[in-house]
């Protein structure tokens, strides 16, 4: 159903549809409005057959998820920043054992210092936990995704992280279709687990593996996890079959036809990008835009295809690795590979600050002549860094 | 199992005498069909306090629920020596997470019979005292507030044994551990720290909270079955010897339990709903020093210099027991 409303809300209520068996969460901004949606939900009847805990920590968030899942309940939890890294342990835990949780990021800046806006360090940080993510560029598709969500990890007894913009997205509000229930029953099926705890059918679950098998049960995950590849299109053709609508999938291309120079980005600054993508190319300029959805598993194969023409690409990340530079630039490469398109990578918006379409015009004037260094910070202030660099190391 | 006092005419002894009661009286590990929970062909060392303790309490727990039960697993000894893949001791449903969120993972367990509408399988979260009174205490305290209906039992062994007997927050003043070492002017841990679990978990007013030796298995199993009688978050604090940690003979894990209770070190109580209901009165007084000289992890008491200072410190904290728990009754002997 057509309603404007505030991006957690269709969030929350989109999990609720989904028919969540326990849901657990700790408060973190910018979370919160999506768990107390759903708290709300369950207190007042409307989401029958769903237990909510609130637990005292993010670790026991997602550990009251692991037990929940492994007892065979559908469960759902939602984190940000500094709340993911407390639950680290507890998120590749929930991977190594293969359980299909689901769990919505809403994206926000790590620190210190301390800062609640959005950019993307939290998730990025757990790119190799053996979690699949998904970006949404819109509200729409945050509400989308999760329902597609469930069901990409249910087929594959594998978790998965939604990974929404904070405050642009969770806080935002614009017309969304949030997706119904009749839909979802049709879509959705219910949850039929894996491998159950089950007094009459007693399995030990969480073995210690040793030398002589470890590298086996990695290379099963790796493996497992790469089958989200097939799945993940898959899931996302059903998905438009019964709602209609495109959403989801591993990447999604635009105006690449002709472009010599792709912009890649993750999440909702990709409507930013489009607006002044559209406008070079209303200048004859050949540019497109190419987001990634599916950041893991990496779709090596559909960024190597969508890239195919192009010349050069530029990278917008918002997260970085200190040290070395991008971190979905270095994922692109491995699509790059024998290739000799040229790469750029962009930080932008880090902590929350706005990437301006001025900005982003300015960056891309200068990239698209090769004007621009191989790692920029967009709209960095060089001078105030400088000093306070010069200040404390000489 | 009746949780009736059984008057025994071996007086004096502590003699169980399962041949002298009724069937539905005699301990559940004299039984034939015994459950066996935790089977045998585990790693643990010989004359391991805590797999002793854990298949009393799960087989019990077993006995209480007609087999239905869930249990879930801190990291530790008791996980790491009965599921090295792919071999598993356990012929109950049983799930190891993480170190520090068994009582949290046993949380989402609950969660999910709950939602399920399976009231009837219950759940039990189980760990060591590191795992319990340190790296998963704030789960424990969560666990415990929320009340959630979860049986937690805690072996403690007073250290670290899994990763080499270093210091937890339940490691007893003057014992040597490998952080404690027996080195310097006051070797040993030191004295005025350290956490008292049951009665922190006593301080959640939750409805049963109780402590329990191998030395008294039946006391152990008639605990856990009271236990299973409660909704809401329960716990049992079980005193398991470990002879690789204490430095003590396999043979003598009972003794050194009995020894630790009867000298009034570990004061075996109940308590509901925040209130101390019973306590287990000491049937043989002792001196504390029996119950240290046995151990390796004291042996600095002895010599090169004998430390009466010591000595009498920890003799105080046992009298200290004795007094609050109430465990001199008129038969208790006299030291």
């Amino acid at each position: 159903m057509l309603r404007q409303v505030e991006g957690s809300k269709a969030v929350a209520d989109t999990v609720a549809a989904c028919r969540p068996q326990v849901i657990c969460a700790y408060p973190i901004s910018p979370q919160t409005h999506i768990v107390e949606g759903l708290s709300q939900l369950v207190k007042n009847g409307s989401l029958e057959g769903c237990e909510f805990i609130n637990v005292e920590s993010e670790f026991a968030a997602m550990s009251v998820a692991i037990g929940a899942s492994a007892t065979g309940a559908r469960t759902y939890t939602a984190t940000a920043s500094q709340g993911l890294l407390y639950m680290v342990e507890a998120v590749y835990n929930a991977s190594g054992l293969g359980l299909p949780i689901v769990m919505t990021v809403a994206n926000r800046a790590i620190g210190a210092p301390i800062n609640i806006w959005n950019d993307h360090s939290d998730s990025m940080s757990q790119r190799d936990s053996g979690w699949i993510q998904l970006y949404a560029e819109t509200n729409q598709e945050a509400a989308d995704l999760h329902v597609q969500a469930f069901k990409i990890a249910e087929d594959l007894s594998l978790p998965v992280m939604v990974c929404m913009d904070g405050f642009i997205l969770t806080h935002a509000y614009e017309r969304v279709d949030v997706p119904e229930q009749t839909q979802i029953d049709k879509f959705l099926p219910p949850f039929v687990p894996r491998q159950v705890l089950d007094p009459s059918n007693p399995v030990s679950i969480g073995a210690m593996v040793g030398p002589e098998a470890f590298t086996e049960v990695k290379y099963m995950a790796h493996m497992k996890n790469q089958l989200a590849l097939e799945i993940i299109p898959k899931v996302a053709k059903d998905f438009q079959e019964i709602f209609g609508r495109s959403s989801g999938g591993l990447v999604r291309g635009y105006k690449l036809d002709g472009a010599d120079t792709v912009v890649i980005a993750l999440g909702s600054i990709l409507g930013t990008i489009k607006d002044v993508v559209d406008e070079m190319v209303a200048a004859d300029i050949a540019i497109g835009v190419l987001g990634i959805i599916a950041f893991r598993p990496f779709p090596t194969e559909a960024v190597r295809a969508a890239l195919s023409k192009a010349k050069r690409v530029i990278v917008l990340e918002k997260a970085f690795q200190i040290g070395i530079g991008g971190i979905v630039i270095e994922n692109v490469r491995t699509s790059l590979r024998g290739s000799s398109i040229k790469d750029y990578t962009v930080i932008a918006g880090l902590g929350g600050r706005p990437i301006t379409k001025d900005s982003l015009r300015r960056y891309l004037d200068s990239a698209i002549v090769d004007g621009v260094e191989d790692l920029t910070f967009l709209d960095l202030d060089q001078e105030l860094a400088d000093s306070e660099i010069l200040r404390e190391v000489w | 199992m009746s949780t009736t006092p059984i008057k025994f005419y071996q007086v004096g002894s502590f003699a169980i005498g399962n041949r002298l009661l009724s069937a539905e009286d005699r301990s559940i590990q004299s039984d034939p069909d015994r459950t066996n929970a935790l089977t045998s062909g585990h790693r643990a060392c010989q004359g391991c306090g805590e797999a002793l303790g854990a298949r009393y309490a799960l087989d019990a727990a077993m006995r209480a629920t007609d087999d239905k039960i869930i249990a879930v697993n801190a990291t530790g000894c008791l996980e790491v020596f009965s599921t090295p893949y792919p071999e598993s001791s356990w012929r109950i449903a049983w799930l190891h997470s993480l170190f520090g969120n068994a009582p949290a993972v046993a949380t989402g367990v609950a969660a999910a019979l709950k939602a399920q509408g399976k009231s009837d399988i219950r759940v039990i979260g189980q760990g060591g005292d590191g795992a319990t009174v340190d790296i998963g205490f704030g789960a424990l305290s969560g666990m415990f507030e929320r009340n959630d209906d979860v049986l937690y039992i805690c072996y403690d062994n007073e250290a670290y044994m899994n990763t080499g007997v270093q210091r937890s927050g339940a490691t007893p003043p003057a014992a040597r551990t490998a952080t404690t070492q027996a080195v310097g002017e006051n070797p040993g841990n030191v004295f005025g720290q350290g956490k008292n679990l049951p009665r922190i978990a006593m301080a959640h007013e939750i409805p049963y909270v109780a402590t329990a030796t191998v030395a008294d298995l039946r006391d152990l199993e008639a605990k856990i079955i009271k236990a299973m009688s409660f909704r809401g978050a329960r716990y049992i604090h079980v005193l398991v010897p470990c002879p690789l940690g204490w430095g003590s003979e396999s043979c003598d894990t009972i003794k050194i339990a009995r020894l630790a209770t009867q000298s009034g070190l570990f004061p075996v109580f109940e308590a509901e709903s925040g209130e101390v209901t019973s306590s287990t009165p000491i049937r043989h007084r002792v001196n504390v020093e029996e119950y240290l000289k046995i151990q390796v992890r004291y042996s600095h008491l002895f010599s090169p210099n004998r430390r009466d200072d010591v000595i009498d410190l920890l003799q105080a904290t046992a009298d200290k027991n004795i007094s609050r728990y109430n465990l001199i009754s008129d038969q208790s002997g006299s030291i």
